[in-house]
């Protein structure tokens, strides 16, 4: 449980953040930088003081300006994953290790270290400096080193920012298995989209101190009013489907979802596994009859909802209903030669490729911002 | 010359410097390892004050830092009066009072190498402690103080020989008294002042050239452990 509630004012930056969710899971924290994400795990930590508000996690309350609460972060049991890393270089990666651990009661440990170590990959690590680490290395340490401390909560500012693309595909999974295999609840602070469709169940959208949206992560990305915060390329559906089955002569496996039976090259997804899908609405097309010999494998009978012109104007967003929301972008010119207008009857057409795979997913839970925010709910 | 055939004087000056200087340090070190973490991280009204007075001794005629300390510190002087009246200590003339001498004129090389060190050391990582479970004591002892190690070894040698060439305040403070404050460069500028001293203000001379480059390489090979440690 996580019910946060903050304001500070820091120069001319106003931040007035207030969410709170029943299951964290992985929750991710969205928005330019600048948008105060940082300043609001840095309150939760303890290493910046709000001038009003309360923080309450898992029942336990870290912070009320109305009661004079104010945990010292030391107090807090709140992992914290940086950046920048912050390995102790005067340590071994074994003495940075147990830093925090050695200061956790035995009674109330819950991670052990051998199996810290075995899921982050690091045992042939154990004896160097952390001079001698990659960035990759450095950063499954320190995620390790907050795991020992027997978190209540994790939070992590941006962890992968500082690694090039290799780095980040080593560290992205150890992140995913944090959430699936160890149910640690997870506050993802992040600016990349990418990671947060990988990673987290639900999302806080923020914008200049304020709380924009929040709710799970299919909810907001399918909303087009967000595509200004959530990216205008990016923009398209993204739905939770059930790995139905593996058609393996054809390479392909089939999902189940809302609007049907989507074809997809092979997952390698256990059957009835729940995953997250992604797909952009730049990749689907519409076709105003069923369409024959064509190599497309999906195709969906649906309704337009809704026409909308984008950006610059020569693009344009037809909303379908296809027993769930799917956007298509297409050009100006192709509108006016179907003649496309709402309520009308068409099909939409999806290339296999792609789709991309961004999760399994857990059961849903979302994040609800409180009333007194400026949030539109 | 037999530079090792030392005349009792002279062992008796040797002897005496480096237990004066010994002690300036093991004095100095933890209070100078405090106020230069108090100027580093704090702010307060009065702190270019109290920075200016700990730099004091750097910029004035040790003579006069001398003469100073003999009218606070004196058995007639405001503070001395207190420490003899309440506690039966006498700091002028004797080696104690040496021993403050010292401790005053290298303070403030102390501080400075100590407090360069601290400014060096990133607040994060002592962020990352707290977020571990340390609070401000153990995060002090357990990262603050061994990142700032080259900084104490640079300021220990500085403050430690700083302290062996300690002259002006010295002898005016506690005057040059043979076998209780008479120093090694007290020795010397003893010997040079009577007829048929070459000789032994020769050694004395060489003595401290010896000392000081030992101090000097023993910083160097202090500082290069902590580098290799660093690496691992």
């Amino acid at each position: 449980m996580l019910d946060i509630r903050i304001k500070k004012r820091q120069g001319t930056f106003f931040l007035d953040a207030a969410f709170h969710t029943q299951e964290v899971g992985v929750m991710a924290l969205f928005g330019h930088s600048g948008a105060g994400k940082t300043s609001i795990i840095n309150m939760v930590a303890g290493l910046t003081r709000p001038d009003e508000g309360r923080i309450i996690v898992n029942d336990r309350c870290l912070f009320d300006s109305t009661k004079d609460i104010n945990l010292a972060p030391e107090k807090r049991r709140i992992g914290y994953i940086f950046q920048d890393g912050r390995l102790f270089p005067h340590l071994s990666v074994r003495s940075n290790l147990t830093y925090g651990m050695r200061l956790m009661p035995p009674a109330e440990r819950y991670m052990k270290f051998d199996q810290v170590v075995d899921l982050l990959g690091i045992e042939p690590l154990l004896a160097r400096r952390p001079a001698k680490l990659s960035g990759g290395e450095k950063q499954r340490v320190a995620i390790g080193r907050a795991l020992l401390t027997s978190p209540a909560l994790l939070l992590m500012d941006e962890p992968l920012a500082a690694l090039d693309e290799i780095r980040k595909a080593e560290v992205l999974p150890f992140i995913a298995r944090l959430s699936n295999e160890l149910s640690i609840p997870i506050l993802y602070v992040s600016h990349v989209l990418d990671e947060i469709l990988k990673l987290a169940d639900s999302m806080v959208l923020l914008e200049a101190g304020q709380v924009v949206a929040a709710g799970g992560i299919e909810e907001l990305m399918s909303r087009p009013d967000l595509q200004r915060l959530t990216g205008h390329a990016e923009y398209g559906t993204v739905i939770s489907a059930v790995v139905a089955r593996h058609d393996e002569p054809a390479g392909l496996t089939e999902l189940r979802f809302a609007g049907g039976i989507l074809k997809v090259p092979r997952f390698d997804v256990p059957l009835g596994a729940r995953v997250r899908i992604r797909i952009q609405a730049r990749n689907v097309a519409i076709a105003l009859t069923p369409p024959q010999g064509i190599s497309l494998q999906n195709i969906f009978p649906g309704i337009i909802k809704d026409i909308e012109v984008n950006g610059n104007g020569s693009l344009i967003d037809v909303h379908l209903d296809i027993g769930c929301p799917m956007p298509a972008r297409i050009t100006l010119r192709a509108r006016r030669e179907l003649n496309l207008r709402p309520g009308q009857r068409v099909f939409a057409l999806v290339k296999s490729v792609a789709v991309a795979r961004e999760k399994i997913v857990r059961p849903n839970h979302t994040p609800t911002p409180n009333k007194n925010s400026h949030s539109p709910f | 010359m037999n530079i090792f055939d030392l005349s009792p004087a002279e062992l008796e000056a040797l002897r005496l410097s480096l237990w004066v200087s010994g002690w300036a340090v093991a004095i100095s070190l933890p209070i100078g390892i405090l106020v230069a973490w108090v100027l580093a991280r704090f702010d307060f009204p009065g702190k270019s004050l109290v920075d200016g007075l700990i730099h004091l001794p750097l910029v004035l005629p040790p003579v006069v830092v001398g003469y100073l300390l003999l009218v606070l510190l004196g058995r007639r002087g405001i503070i001395g009066g207190w420490l003899y009246h309440t506690l039966g200590i006498t700091l002028a003339f004797n080696w104690k009072g040496a021993a403050v001498a010292a401790a005053v004129m290298a303070f403030p090389l102390l501080v400075r190498a100590v407090r360069l060190s601290l400014e060096g050391v990133e607040e994060g990582l002592e962020m990352a402690a707290n977020t571990l479970g340390a609070g401000p004591i153990r995060v002090f002892f357990t990262i603050t103080l061994p990142l700032i190690t080259p900084g104490i070894i640079t300021g220990l040698i500085l403050a430690f020989t700083r302290s062996l060439g300690e002259f002006g305040a010295t002898i005016t403070f506690v005057s040059n008294i043979q076998g209780e404050t008479q120093t090694l460069p007290l020795a010397l500028y003893t010997f040079t002042q009577v007829p048929n001293g070459e000789t032994e203000a020769m050694r004395l001379c060489i003595i401290a050239i010896i000392i000081a480059m030992a101090a000097l390489i023993a910083s160097e090979f202090l500082a290069r452990r902590f580098t290799v440690h660093m690496k691992g």
